[in-house]
């Protein structure tokens, strides 16, 4: 019998909810990592570790590591710096990703560091350095809310030569020679403001990568969602029938190359779902057409916010989708969003939700 | 022998780190040394690159505020805190 597995991460710790197949009833555990603002947690199939991202306003930034599904936890931050003479500093590890042993974390300043030794030690992977925009990014000044730097990395299962990342603010970048050299991959993508180079200056959310065909990818940007049909080198805007251009999470489906999720946000201030009703839009040609997903869902003054990181797919004959809110309710789906329900309730504020299936 | 006192948030880190602990260190960055030697990694908890102390964490020597080259003496006593913030 297959263990549904959420890693949940909060303002206050990461949580995990565990079920089974059925993923009906779940047992919440946590919160771990000290209760840390955890930006990030990932599943490690292949060594069965769980990486948590987390960040302290007191005690700094490190990797959190389980390798017994949350029982007992060690952290180390052990070369996550930029040294003590450099003018980048690390003010948080926001991102995680792992491809073929090597664990990789994106911290701010943006930066990617790896560990080949489960997140014991780390090293200085890249800053993208000498890309168009670099200088920017490297001014403390011109740091974005949020302050994600590295908002993504996104791995290959079968290339670990091959990540793809997001600059927050700046755009998405592919590299096929494990983070040596680096490509943007922005072209096509609107952006509704001054920039001073081509191929960089977008804000790019979520980048998402269809599990059944490699050269599909959906993202959600700052202005738009767009598809790409030749991984990444050209975008197209897929807009059209949704309540808003604006949102953060995204997600593709596990077996449908033209199925993919998004959950639009009122692109003001606010951020919330708009006219307070809670729903996920999908769509299942490629975005030619949006489908409003609120069965189970609150209808009724409901101004959630879902960032980021905060929604994702299993991969179940019949997929579960899941997303938390940053007032904190996990919501999650048995049937690929047809119906909804609420998991949990009471979470703190939620910045990132990933699911692994444990054999 | 300088006594230091820790921050709960910080021995909750290290297993076996107390929140009491003797040190014989010239100054208040030895003292740090000294303790990530016992418990490797502690001193990424308190210290930034700089090096310097973290923003939210205060070091008192003697009742003084103090920064990581203030001296320690013979029998002083200092005070790890965490500032009070958050919510």
């Amino acid at each position: 019998m297959a263990r549904t597995l959420l890693l949940v991460g909060t303002r206050k710790g990461l949580f995990t909810l565990e079920s089974d197949e059925a993923r009906r009833d779940w047992t919440v555990k946590g919160p771990f990592c000290e209760s840390w603002p955890v930006n990030h947690a990932i599943h490690d199939a292949k060594s069965g570790t769980i990486y948590a991202a987390a960040a302290s306003e007191w005690l700094g930034s490190a990797v959190w590591r389980s390798s017994d599904v949350g029982e007992t936890w060690e952290h180390s931050s052990e070369g996550i710096t930029y040294g003590d003479d450099s003018p980048r500093k690390i003010s948080k590890v926001s991102s995680l990703a792992v491809a073929d042993g090597r664990v990789l974390v994106g911290v701010e300043a943006p930066g990617i560091f790896a560990s080949d030794d489960g997140g014991e030690t780390w090293s200085l992977l890249t800053t993208l350095a000498g890309q168009p925009g670099s200088e920017e990014w490297d001014d403390p000044a011109n740091q974005p809310p949020g302050h994600l730097g590295i908002s993504a990395l996104m791995t290959d299962p079968d290339d670990a030569a091959h990540i793809w990342t997001i600059v927050q603010g700046i755009g998405a970048f592919e590299s096929t020679n494990g983070g040596t050299e680096w490509t943007p991959r922005n072209r096509g993508l609107r952006a509704d403001w001054p920039r001073e180079h081509e191929e960089v200056g977008f804000c790019v959310h979520r980048l998402v990568q269809s599990p059944v065909d490699a050269n599909r990818l959906y993202q959600q940007n700052h202005v738009g969602m767009h598809r790409s049909d030749d991984h990444g080198k050209s975008w197209t805007e897929i807009t059209e029938g949704l309540p808003s251009e604006f949102g953060f999470a995204a997600a593709a489906h596990p077996h449908d190359r033209d199925t993919f999720y998004v959950i639009p946000l009122d692109p003001g201030h606010g951020r919330t779902m708009p006219d307070g009703e809670a729903a996920v839009w999908r769509t299942q040609d490629g975005g030619s057409g949006w489908q409003k997903l609120d069965s189970g869902l609150p209808q009724n003054d409901a101004y959630l916010g879902v960032l980021r990181a905060a929604m994702t797919m299993d991969d179940y004959d019949s997929p579960g989708i899941y997303f938390g809110t940053s007032t904190g309710q996990l919501f999650g789906s048995t049937d690929a969003g047809d119906s909804w329900s609420e998991i949990s309730g009471y979470l703190p504020p939620i910045l990132s939700v990933e699911v692994a299936v444990l054999e | 022998m300088a006594d230091l006192l820790l921050p709960s948030q910080l021995t909750a880190l290290f297993a076996g780190l107390p929140r009491e602990v003797e040190v014989d260190a010239p100054t208040v960055d030895g003292a740090i040394d000294e303790l990530d030697r016992r418990w490797p990694g502690l001193r990424d908890r308190l210290c930034e690159p700089g090096p310097a102390l973290r923003r939210h964490i205060h070091v008192y020597v003697d009742r003084e505020r103090a920064a990581l080259e203030t001296p320690l003496a013979e029998r002083s006593r200092v005070h790890v805190v965490a500032a009070i913030s958050g919510g």
